[in-house]
């Protein structure tokens, strides 16, 4: 099974950083959604992976009886979907008012922070 | 993990007694500033309160942090844990002399920025939330300076991270909203990098405590494995991209000089020095075997960005951009002190993180002030005001003598140190490199001195004739709280030009636990060590 997952996560970096290579900004985001899932994946198959055993005591016991799912992992996915979720919602919306006001999604073309034909600095009195 | 034992008593698991009081320190940053960011952000409409109020909790920031810092060189490190779980189950927050420093001083900053931002920041910055976001920023440095859990440190990046892109599109220009995205996307895509070594490093050991994951690393057989190599490098470059070292530095000059110059100063200080400070925890007290094995790359990072800095310092003409480059060569001296990687090459990158959060945000608010006397920050337009401000020439020379390297000044020690400990490694084109980067940005700042101050007249105008410039918003600079924090902040490059002995004793303390952590996991884990 964490063959086929890595796999996956493979097809995932792949596909995000073919995208973040792009120049259109929409593109890049659709990149970062994807790049967030694939760090998401990879975290969830490095905590190892098991099939419907929760991670669950039995009232008389203070450990598991068995080999359980591990919870760890799954705290850390949780967090960091939240966080990336919440990173990509503020990206699409600053990339949406972006294009508002620069009238373009193509990074080439947004340089207004650095003007192209920027001037030399004095060279002398 | 916790053992197959059935007769489970929770001492085995979990802190029984109580913490003791001086120990609620250690989470005293972060409360002070998520009730103070959150108290702020209820009364945001009320712009006239919230200056108070937000300097207010920010000088409670910095008195928290100082008794921190007594604390940890009265007791060594201390450790407390979130829920009473015995480490490693739990979230550890371990304070060292590294991190009470650099929290400390960091405070201090932030609250220069507080005073300053009360005579900068309009009315709508404030409603739109300019002292919220500050103290949440502070939230984010302070508990990654203090944080002993490795997923706990990507936490408060991203804590940081959220609060610099309120910060950086405050007043919605054009030209930040373009910054912005650049800032943005890039500062996500390294912290996804950082994200993706954490969950290696949790898939080979399975814990996330830093001192666990020292130690756990230090009992291997080989610790410069492949694997291992491999989490480093991704390390690397997640920090290099947040601290903007060279190949992965362009959207600090991008991004830098578009908000509010008190944001800018802000950023400037503090959130490369967060990257910085990453580095040195993760690449020296957990993977040490890995950064000897990277150590010439790391070296050679460490030249290219001195070089880029101080190369692209000199080719500006925007008082701002110039100065962005200059937080790129600074972090070039620090990584200097990474490659070597011995204590005292740490302590100097320690004594020049705290020299460079203190130099930039003087710098940043001095150019600040520039754009208010002489109405641009472009300096075919600025000139003559020596004649309107004497002192204020004195000032940013002083703060350019200090950034670039020059005795009698704090960024003179740091130097000395970085090049002593070069040399002593065999590594004399780095050393070469600070000291050729430390001329390069005496240039690139004499220039600015040059044409700013010591000429009559913007460009066009005979020289040392008396021009009435452009008054600009000279209004605004009758207040003490322009004033105020640039003086306490030169004052304090000064003193740490005149008397580094306490600030060198200080960064080697926080060196040498870094680079032997018996006390940092003796701390964590009790006696035993």
């Amino acid at each position: 099974m964490e063959t086929g997952v890595v796999i996956l996560i493979g097809l995932f970096f792949t596909v995000a950083v073919y995208l973040m290579l792009s120049k259109q900004l929409v593109r890049m985001l659709l990149g970062i959604a994807i790049l967030g899932n694939a760090v998401n994946m990879l975290i969830f198959t490095n905590g190892r992976l098991t099939r419907e055993v929760p991670p669950l005591i039995p009232e008389h016991l203070y450990t598991p009886e068995v080999a359980t799912a591990n919870p760890l992992p799954q705290a850390l996915v949780l967090t960091a979907i939240v966080i990336s979720f919440s990173f990509f919602a503020f990206l699409l919306v600053l990339a949406f008012r972006a294009y508002q006001e620069l009238g373009t999604d193509e990074v080439n073309e947004m340089r207004i922070a650095e003007p192209e034909n920027d001037q030399t600095p004095p060279q002398g009195y | 993990m916790a053992g197959s034992s059935v007769s489970v008593d929770l001492s085995q698991a979990m802190i029984i007694g109580a913490v003791p009081a001086g120990d609620w320190l250690v989470v005293a940053p972060t409360l002070i500033t998520i009730l103070g960011g959150s108290l702020c952000l209820m009364l945001r409409k009320n712009t006239d309160l919230q200056p108070r109020l937000g300097i207010g909790f920010l000088a409670l920031l910095v008195l928290a942090n100082l008794g921190l810092l007594v604390r940890v060189l009265d007791q060594g490190v201390i450790t407390m844990v979130m829920g009473s779980w015995l480490p490693p189950f739990g979230i550890a927050f371990t304070v060292d002399a590294l991190g009470a420093t650099l929290s400390l001083i960091g405070s201090v900053v932030a609250l220069c920025a507080g005073i300053f931002g009360a005579a900068t920041v309009s009315s709508t910055g404030r409603r739109y939330g300019f002292y919220p976001f500050l103290l949440l920023l502070m939230t984010g440095v302070c508990g990654a300076f203090i944080t002993g859990d490795i997923f706990n440190l990507y936490v408060w990046f991203e804590v940081l991270l959220i609060s610099s892109y309120g910060l950086l599109v405050l007043g919605n220009d054009r030209i930040q909203l373009d910054g912005a995205v650049k800032y943005g996307v890039l500062n996500l895509i390294g912290t996804n990098l950082f994200l993706i070594a954490t969950g290696l490093l949790y898939g080979i050991f399975g814990t996330l405590n830093m001192a666990d994951l020292a130690q756990k690393v230090a009992a291997l057989d080989n610790p410069a494995s492949g694997t291992l190599a491999t989490v480093a490098a991704l390390y690397f470059l997640a920090f290099a991209m947040k601290a903007a070292a060279f190949p992965v530095n362009f959207w600090l000059p991008a991004s830098y000089h578009t908000p509010n110059i008190v944001v800018s100063a802000v950023f400037a200080g503090l959130l490369t020095k967060v990257g910085v400070y990453a580095l040195i925890r993760v690449m020296v007290l957990i993977l040490p075997a890995s950064r000897d094995y990277m150590a010439d790359v790391i070296a050679l990072v460490a030249i290219v960005t001195l070089m880029t800095g101080a190369l692209g310092a000199l080719a500006q003409s925007e008082v701002r951009r110039l100065l962005g480059y200059l937080v790129i060569a600074g972090i070039g001296a620090m990584l200097a002190g990474v490659a070597v990687g011995s204590t005292l090459a740490v302590s100097g990158a320690i004594f020049y993180a705290v020299h460079s959060i203190i130099v930039m945000t003087a710098l940043y608010m001095a150019a600040g002030i520039m754009d208010m006397m002489g109405g641009s920050y472009e300096l075919r337009k600025l000139g003559g005001l020596y004649q309107k401000s004497a002192a204020f020439a004195g000032v940013f020379l002083v703060l350019g003598f200090a950034v670039s390297g020059l005795p009698p000044f704090s960024g003179f020690w740091p130097k000395v140190v970085l090049v002593d400990a070069s040399f002593q490694d065999g590594r004399p084109w780095l050393a070469a490199a600070i000291l050729v980067s430390g001329f390069l940005t005496t240039l690139a700042i004499g220039r600015v001195w040059i044409f700013a101050f010591w000429r009559g007249g913007p460009e066009g105008t005979p020289d040392g004739q008396s021009v009435t410039v452009s008054t600009g918003n000279s209004v605004q600079l009758s207040g003490g709280a322009v004033w105020l924090p640039l003086g306490i902040l030169t004052a304090l490059v000064v003193y740490f030009g005149l008397q580094p002995e306490w600030m060198l004793e200080l960064s080697t303390r926080g060196a040498s636990g870094v680079i032997e952590p018996l006390g940092y996991l003796r701390s964590v884990f009790g006696g035993e060590g």
